[in-house]
């Protein structure tokens, strides 16, 4: 029925109250629960994107593109005499887990770093055999909840990583739903196959600082000190945790800020807690500074880490090297429309994506288990989309691609390693990133919350 | 049988010599003055006196997935975590041990002839833990697999979020955790417990009074109404 209102413009979209939060509230009415998903923050953040370099010109000048040298070798954890893990590349792939994700998918992730020299991590499900022979440079990850842990794989490991949080979730631990805990995964977690698996977020046979430092002894007695050992903290008060991983006896620390990833936990964690990753390098570089540690213990920082670009801004705020989780798994062919089997046939696979209830592009459904193109999936017809040969190269381009990005950066800033960028290289687009980043605002020398106003 | 002085050599000296002794070999290791991780990540089937206390981590990540590893006797009291992530073999200790003892332990015997505090087999993946005195607070908590047999009583919290292992408690239990739940003691179970009573020479206790706690599994799956369960 017409009215005197219908020229009125409509009432305005309601800023606590938009038609998303009024779904979210209605699913929770529904449901009685809250939702479980995968991968990261999806909240703008502050990020690497709020920073841009300022390359060479008359007063600096630049590297030849692709003439002269620049040095991506990365040398992690030599700080007791261990060996340390000789990366030909800054960018290492970050834990995840068999049973997060498929066995296939864990071996062309280990077979493309082998192939450009860098390493993989395991995950909060064991070392399998698959993974060890396809990874040259494999860490073994000490979680809390210590599924499948191993001595023996523990001496074939190149590197530890004692897992205390994760980006996406510091303090909680990881859930792992019941359509993913098939018969091997439930044996290698020696949990009954079918049940909601709850992570331990705290670990068993220590708590605080100077348990850790005896844990971390014991690690090294059981291994007779010959590999590196790793500490991996979730981005929150980074500056005492990274001081307090070090005086531990940390070689390497790893920050996940809190754009990183998950297979599954709660959104409400993903988005409510810890700190983004761009604040995060510069205090835990800060905290190393602090200590006379630069350097001599690395630091690795995760967490929404996708281009060249990325990596060179972590490693011009004091990063030594990065670590991807997300971006891997999208090589791999997440989030794709369709994925291409060993036989060459391209399967269009939206359908699956729409009857998870979401779309190709958008999908963080991983905990479901039903991933469209095979990789988030213990289902074996799901599974076999993941042709191994073709996301194993897939990866291998990616990494060499980003590779290429962060060395054309590094070149341009006038560099023959890209160790030697700097934050002097950087300035920021906002404030927040000015603030965050510690480096000047673009066009003036602000760098808010340094010194007096 | 050979003597490592751990004070003379220390504990990564006295580690390495134990790494490099062949199977079935005996050794005492003295002078241990309750220092942390003596005799870890031992997986050769030799037989270790540690001649009096240590500290945290005893025996720890020792053994072989076959279960087979080291046969350890502590004469003393142990700290933190005894034999933590155990894969096989035993360790037997003559006093009490402190917090989180045979936390992870996937397989193997941890025996314990006096008490054991808080969290005593925590997290527990397939060992047996046996204790003759009492266990402290949240003992067995999350334990997965495996039996834990405490000869004395059980502290609070007992078997919070069990999932497969089992507790036989011979003496009074002060609460049982989220989803633990008392159940009748079967005659498999006490063949079990009979066995295990001639392993360990506890025999004060009677197989048939013992009470069996084990998992309700209502919290196996996730359900909003299980909030307050937790």
């Amino acid at each position: 029925m017409p009215n005197d209102h219908n020229d009125a413009p409509p009432a305005p979209t309601s800023y606590s109250f938009p038609p998303a939060e009024m779904d979210r509230i209605h699913a929770l009415a529904d449901t009685g629960t809250y939702q479980i998903r995968g991968l990261g923050a999806r909240r703008k953040l502050p990020s690497f994107d709020d920073l841009v370099f300022l390359t060479s010109s008359v007063s600096r000048y630049p590297l030849e593109g692709y003439r002269e040298r620049c040095d991506t070798r990365t040398e992690l954890g030599a700080r007791h005499g261990a060996a340390p893990l000789e990366l030909a590349i800054p960018i290492t792939i970050a834990g995840m887990s068999f049973g997060a994700l498929s066995s296939a998918a864990k071996e062309a992730l280990g077979r493309a770093a082998s192939e450009v020299g860098t390493s993989t991590t395991t995950g909060d499900g064991g070392m399998t055999p698959e993974e060890r022979k396809a990874s040259s440079k494999l860490v073994y990850q000490v979680l809390p909840s210590r599924y499948g842990f191993d001595p023996a794989d523990l001496r074939q490991a190149d590197a530890i990583e004692i897992v205390i949080g994760q980006g996406a979730k510091p303090g909680g631990g990881g859930l792992l739903l019941g359509q993913k805990v098939n018969a091997r995964v439930a044996a290698l977690r020696t949990l009954p196959p079918g049940i909601d698996q709850r992570s331990a977020s705290r670990h068993p046979d220590w708590v605080g600082p100077d348990d850790l430092r005896i844990k971390m002894e014991e690690l090294r007695e059981a291994t007779d000190w010959s590999i590196p050992i790793y500490v991996k903290i979730g981005a929150t008060r980074v500056e005492h945790d990274v001081k307090l991983a070090v005086a531990a006896g940390a070689d390497v620390v790893v920050v996940d800020g809190m754009q990183g990833g998950t297979a599954a936990t709660q959104d409400v964690f993903i988005e409510n807690a810890g700190i983004p990753t761009l604040p995060a390098v510069r205090l835990a570089a800060k905290a190393l500074r602090d200590i006379g540690m630069e350097r001599q213990v690395q630091l690795v920082v995760s967490g929404g880490i996708r281009s060249g670009a990325d990596v060179a801004k972590a490693l011009a705020l004091g990063a030594d090297a990065v670590s991807i989780g997300v971006a891997a798994l999208v090589a791999l062919g997440c989030n794709r429309p369709s994925c291409a089997g060993s036989n060459g046939e391209v399967r269009d696979v939206r359908e699956d994506y729409i009857a998870l209830g979401t779309t190709a592009g958008n999908c963080s459904h991983c905990h479901t288990g039903m991933c469209p193109v095979g990789i988030a999936t213990q289902e074996p017809h799901l599974e076999e989309r993941l042709d191994i040969e073709r996301a194993t190269q897939a990866v291998v381009n990616y990494l060499r691609a980003t590779t290429m990005e962060l060395t054309a950066l590094t070149r341009a800033c006038g560099k023959s390693s890209v160790h030697h960028l700097e934050p002097d290289d950087l300035v920021a687009l906002t404030i927040e990133a000015a603030a965050m980043a510690k480096v000047p605002l673009a066009g003036t020398n602000w760098i808010p919350g340094s010194g007096a106003l | 049988m050979e003597t490592l002085n751990c004070e003379v050599l220390g504990v990564r000296e006295v580690n390495r010599a134990l790494r490099r002794l062949p199977a079935r070999s005996q050794v005492r290791v003295t002078n241990t003055y309750g220092k942390h991780n003596i005799a870890v990540g031992l997986d050769k089937e030799i037989s270790i006196t540690l001649g009096g206390n240590t500290g945290y981590f005893t025996g720890g990540l020792g053994g072989s997935s076959d279960g087979t590893g080291p046969d350890i006797v502590v004469d003393g009291f142990v700290g933190w975590s005894l034999a933590e992530n155990l894969m096989g073999g035993s360790v037997r200790v003559k006093g009490s041990a402190s917090q989180s003892a045979a936390s992870s332990a996937r397989g193997g015997t941890i025996i314990i002839e006096g008490d054991a505090s808080l969290r005593a087999g925590i997290s527990l993946k397939g060992a047996t833990l046996a204790v003759a005195g009492n266990v402290g607070a949240m003992s067995g908590f999350m334990a997965q697999a495996g039996t834990i047999l405490v000869g004395g009583n059980a502290g609070a919290g007992l078997g919070d979020s069990l999932y497969e292992a089992v507790i036989y408690v011979a003496g009074s239990i002060v609460s049982l955790g989220a989803d633990a739940q008392v159940e009748e003691l079967s005659s498999d179970d006490i063949l079990a417990i009979k066995r295990l009573v001639e392993i360990t020479g506890f025999d004060h206790i009677d197989p048939h009074r013992v009470t069996r706690v084990a998992s309700a599994r209502r919290l196996y799956h996730f359900s909003a109404q299980n909030h307050g369960s937790y």
